[in-house]
């Protein structure tokens, strides 16, 4: 865990984000004390806090008096507005210029899309475990 | 009883051991130099963190540390220990020295008394010493405490070292490559209860070893000693943000590491895998995507060992 190329508090905030993202982390719950992180994955408690207390700025943290580190109301649909917005520029872009590369017509693209199964929600996007 | 966590600091600090006469055959007196084991060495050790300090053996760890602890006094420079804002020289300074607990192979137990006589001394000596404490690390450490030291193999003495340094609780505690001999297991152990206690009882902790790779997820602060220098002071992740791989063609990777310093080097036929110093710039970031150059983060045992192989080899050269 925690054993990628990133400082290790990067990790640590990705680890979170990825958790109120997919819903394990509801909004109000309490979040691991970084007491519990440094004895769990073996690292300095001063790496959690910083992880921390980048996640309070960002407004997806927020901190309880003598309890603790909550999940923020709002930090779930924060993220997915987040992630939504840079689909377009971090997945969609890419994808778009390598088909241009390839010489695929837009009409293809298209066709594409609108030939796979309809979407009724959110929901059905998860992938499968 | 409360003490706050002690600061550590170093200026300008040399130790040179003592020139040494000696009557030769002939009845004259012949000098011995005696060596140089830490020059012009500047560090911070800050108050609450866990600070690693990393150097190679015979490189002025255990020198910096006995300065620490106030067991000796530099030939020149000054040596600062206390809480925050009021350090002083811990040399002869009870008020001070109370306060540091290093833990140094020696072992500083007595040797030829049940281990129980040699917890009590530390519990005598040590204002906030934890005997409930000490006898839960026991068990953990499966300590026999009716046998003698010298009786102990070396794992379970240095299993009695951790045992003393953490239940001593002292505001700075200092570990002098404490693990040696114990098993990984028993280390991982000591790592858990260090970090369990840390939190409970924040403390200064300096903690010296060569096992990079095991322990530097433990460290704040690093401090890298080579050779009687400071190579570097600062933040554990400032250090791993240091080095840069580049693995790819030898040319382009050639072209990219120019304006880097260079810490290593491989070539593998056409491949060259290079570590340098610092990040790349984004230009550079882009250069290397466009040729295919891969970039890689150095893990901090590997920079270790590249920085302090590469003054090796300088200071050879000269």
């Amino acid at each position: 865990m925690f054993d990628g190329p990133e400082p290790i508090y990067v990790q640590i905030a990705a680890w979170i984000r990825a958790q109120v993202l997919s819903g394990e982390l509801g909004e109000e719950e309490q979040v691991m004390s970084t007491t519990q992180f440094a004895t769990t994955f073996r690292i300095n408690p001063a790496t959690a806090a910083k992880a921390f207390s980048g996640l309070v700025e960002e407004g997806l943290l927020y901190k309880r008096r003598g309890l603790g580190m909550f999940v923020a109301p709002g930090a779930r649909e924060k993220l997915l507005a987040d992630h939504r917005q840079r689909y377009f520029a971090e997945v969609l872009d890419p994808a778009l210029a390598q088909a241009d590369i390839l010489d695929i017509p837009v009409g293809d693209i298209i066709d594409y899309v609108l030939g796979r199964a309809p979407r009724s929600g959110a929901g059905v996007a998860k992938k499968e475990k | 009883m409360s003490l706050d966590p002690f600061g550590a600091r170093l200026d300008d600090v040399a130790v040179r051991y003592s020139t040494s006469w000696r009557v030769t055959q002939q009845g004259t007196f012949s000098k011995a130099t005696g060596g140089i084991a830490l020059d012009g060495a500047t560090s911070l050790f800050p108050a609450g963190a866990i600070t690693g300090l990393l150097g190679r053996n015979g490189a002025g760890k255990t020198t910096l540390l006995s300065l620490l602890a106030g067991f000796r006094r530099p030939t020149a420079g000054t040596v600062r220990v206390g809480p925050e804002g009021s350090e002083q020289d811990p040399f002869e300074n009870p008020a001070i020295v109370s306060g540091v607990q290093l833990v140094r192979e020696a072992g500083d137990v007595l040797t030829d008394e049940k281990v129980s006589a040699t917890l009590k001394h530390y519990a005598a000596a040590r204002p906030r010493w934890d005997s409930d404490y000490a006898d839960r690390l026991l068990d953990l450490f499966e300590l026999d405490v009716r046998k003698t030291p010298s009786a102990l193999s070396r794992g379970k003495r240095s299993a009695l070292g951790a045992t003393i340094g953490l239940a001593a609780r002292a505001p700075l505690t200092i570990f002098d490559e404490v693990y040696l001999g114990m098993d990984a297991p028993t280390r991982y152990a000591f790592y858990d209860e260090l970090l369990k206690d840390y939190a409970e009882h924040p403390r200064t902790i300096i903690l010296s070893s060569h096992l990079v790779e095991e322990s530097e997820r433990l460290f704040e602060h690093v401090v890298v000693v080579d050779r009687g220098r400071i190579l570097l002071a600062e933040p554990a992740d400032d250090m791993r943000g240091r080095g840069t791989s580049l693995t790819g063609n030898a040319d382009a990777v050639a072209r990219l590491a120019a304006g880097h310093r260079l810490l290593h080097r491989q070539e593998l036929g056409p491949t060259a895998m290079v570590t340098v110093e610092g990040p790349l710039t984004d230009e550079e970031a882009a250069e290397a995507a466009d040729s295919g150059v891969a970039i890689g983060s150095v893990p901090l045992q590997d920079l270790f060992v590249h920085l302090t192989s590469t003054t090796a080899r300088k200071e050879s050269e000269r």
